[in-house]
């Protein structure tokens, strides 16, 4: 872990309320896929966490959905604002799993960390398959650049607006793959535990104090005990967490 | 200039203490930082039994503070002595102050006395200011009489220097903090956090599972240096001031209204370098106020 001033490169909205940084400082903490960065807000109290994105000399990208007032006055910094981020935190995917056709699923704020793991995987030669599930075409992002990555892509979409119609863990039996990566919302990364035939990973989202381990706020059951998603994970393997 | 100060009988290099809670049990924090420019530290507190805590969310954001209820999550004191203070060895070289909780008085009894038995432990902070478990904790600090008896019951079993952790959700903390020093503390630490809740618009419903929690971080520096001064009129043994501490002028006030010595909490939590920080800022501080020893500032407030 490390702690350090980024300066803001830019600031695109992707969608209405959906925005893409890029941030410039020392980014020599950043090791993999599934770790996060933790930023620290003028008036309020509690850092807030985000995945990294990606991560490219001392750049990284993360992409930040409006949901309340932290990611609110994050998605109104300007270029050549700063920020104190605390990166390198969490223990991130662990790839070396991956066998020669990964499933990378998931959907909403997962995106930006299976992104990057994607990206990792195709330039390692992996073949890596990407299902991005989305409530509805409105709302599905990082189509292209996926695209552009050279992975298989499925979309899936609630309403059946884009892509087919289904929930995440029904791209489980929508494709052939060699291993599972996945990242979202509890009950989801449950359902995909149940119903997956490989091992797999999952990141965790979890309701941060520190996130680095100090606080003890993010702590889930595992089979070895009670561990913190913000130092232990965010990244499970199959197994680990009693849902 | 000279910022050490003697807490029952041990000198430390500075007043500065990570507070329970905040930092786990310490080695942690050495990956960040050399751990041993802290004065000492408080070790998260510990029960009999392994304890999962409470259901999540645990966490929510207050303005200039944050409220917790993690409710005494740790492995339990065997485990403990077992696996956290070796790794904590290997990093850190001063005597701790080792956070004992319970949910009877045999319980604070009997981790008392593990912890009284460990090298690396300097005091026993006895928590009965929990306000995140039902049946323990903060039900002991509520009344001068259960203070007293946990007070009385963990002194007569142990050696080393006992100091009690005070709750401020009373009406009177100056009250217990007597029943606790006529009981036999040797010293006594204050605020724990402040009882709090949030409510998600959104939802309708308490953000916190457990549905209250504690506030701590700057927002209750000025209740936590209020009750320290009064703690302090009311007492004569030394006090380790806590609640919303930040900065080395913080400390400092906390020293002036009757601290020892000064624990920090939330604020590692917002900048895990924040204990690390305040302690290279006091050099600077004192010479802005004309402080030559820091140890003769306590309780300098009152008098004049």
């Amino acid at each position: 872990m490390k702690q350090g001033i980024f300066e803001v490169l830019s600031n695109e909205t992707l969608l209405p309320g959906l925005h893409r940084l890029r941030l410039r400082g020392d980014c020599s903490a950043v090791q993999r896929p599934g770790q996060f960065v933790n930023v620290q807000l003028d008036g309020l109290f509690l850092r807030r966490p985000f995945s990294v994105c990606g991560v490219q000399g001392d750049t990284l990208t993360v992409v930040v959905r409006r949901v309340g007032r932290g990611t609110e006055r994050i998605c109104a910094l300007r270029p050549s604002d700063t920020l104190d981020l605390l990166t390198g935190l969490g223990n991130g995917f662990d790839l070396s799993c991956a066998g020669d056709r990964p499933l990378l699923l998931g959907g909403g704020s997962g995106v930006p960390a299976l992104y990057w793991s994607c990206k990792t995987l195709r330039d390692a030669g992996s073949r890596p398959i990407a299902a991005l599930a989305f409530r509805t075409a409105a709302e599905a992002f990082y189509l292209d650049e996926f695209q552009k990555l050279g992975a298989q892509l499925l979309v899936l979409t609630e309403d059946g607006s884009l892509g087919a119609r289904g929930l995440a863990p029904d791209a489980l039996n929508m494709v052939d793959f060699t291993y599972l990566y996945a990242c979202g919302p509890l009950p989801m990364l449950a359902e995909l535990d149940r119903r997956c035939k490989t091992d797999a990973q999952f990141s965790l989202e979890a309701r941060m104090g520190c996130g680095f381990g100090a606080c003890m706020g993010c702590t889930v059951e595992t089979a070895q005990g009670p561990k913190r998603v913000c130092r232990d994970g965010p990244v499970f393997h199959r197994g680990e967490v009693v849902w | 200039m000279n910022t050490s100060v003697n807490l029952c009988g041990m000198d430390l290099d500075n007043p500065i203490i990570p507070a329970s809670g905040t930092f786990g049990y310490g080695y942690e924090f050495a990956d960040l930082y050399d751990i041993n420019c802290l004065g000492s530290f408080s070790c998260k507190g510990t029960t009999e039994a392994p304890r999962f805590g409470n259901s999540a969310p645990r966490i929510a954001e207050g303005y200039a503070g944050m409220l917790n209820a993690v409710g005494l999550q740790n492995p339990g004191i065997d485990a403990v002595i077992a696996d956290e203070l070796p790794k904590l060895a290997a990093v850190f070289h001063k005597p701790i102050v080792a956070n004992v909780c319970g949910f009877s008085v045999d319980e604070y009894v009997r981790v008392a006395q593990k912890f009284d038995a460990c090298a690396q432990v300097g005091w026993l902070e006895v928590n009965i200011s929990c306000p995140n478990v039902h049946g323990g904790g903060m039900g002991f600090g509520t009344s001068p009489e259960s203070a007293a008896a946990v007070t009385k019951a963990v002194k007569a079993a142990v050696t080393k220097p006992v100091i009690v952790k005070l709750t401020p959700n009373v009406t009177d903390i100056a009250a217990i903090a007597r029943a606790c020093e006529d009981a036999g503390a040797d010293g006594l630490s204050l605020i724990n956090t402040l009882l709090a809740m949030r409510i998600d618009p959104a939802t309708r419903r308490p953000v916190l599972r457990n549905i209250t929690g504690g506030l701590s971080g700057s927002a209750v520096f000025p209740v936590a240096l209020r009750m320290v001064w009064q703690v302090y009129e009311a007492v004569s043994i030394p006090i380790i001031g806590m609640g919303g501490v930040s900065s080395a002028e913080d400390a400092i006030e906390m020293l002036l209204a009757g601290a020892t010595a000064v624990g920090v909490g939330a604020a590692n939590l917002r900048n895990p370098f924040a204990a690390r920080d305040i302690i290279a800022a006091l050099p600077d501080a004192m010479a802005r106020y004309g402080i030559t020893n820091l140890s003769e500032l306590t309780g300098g407030a009152h008098h004049g």
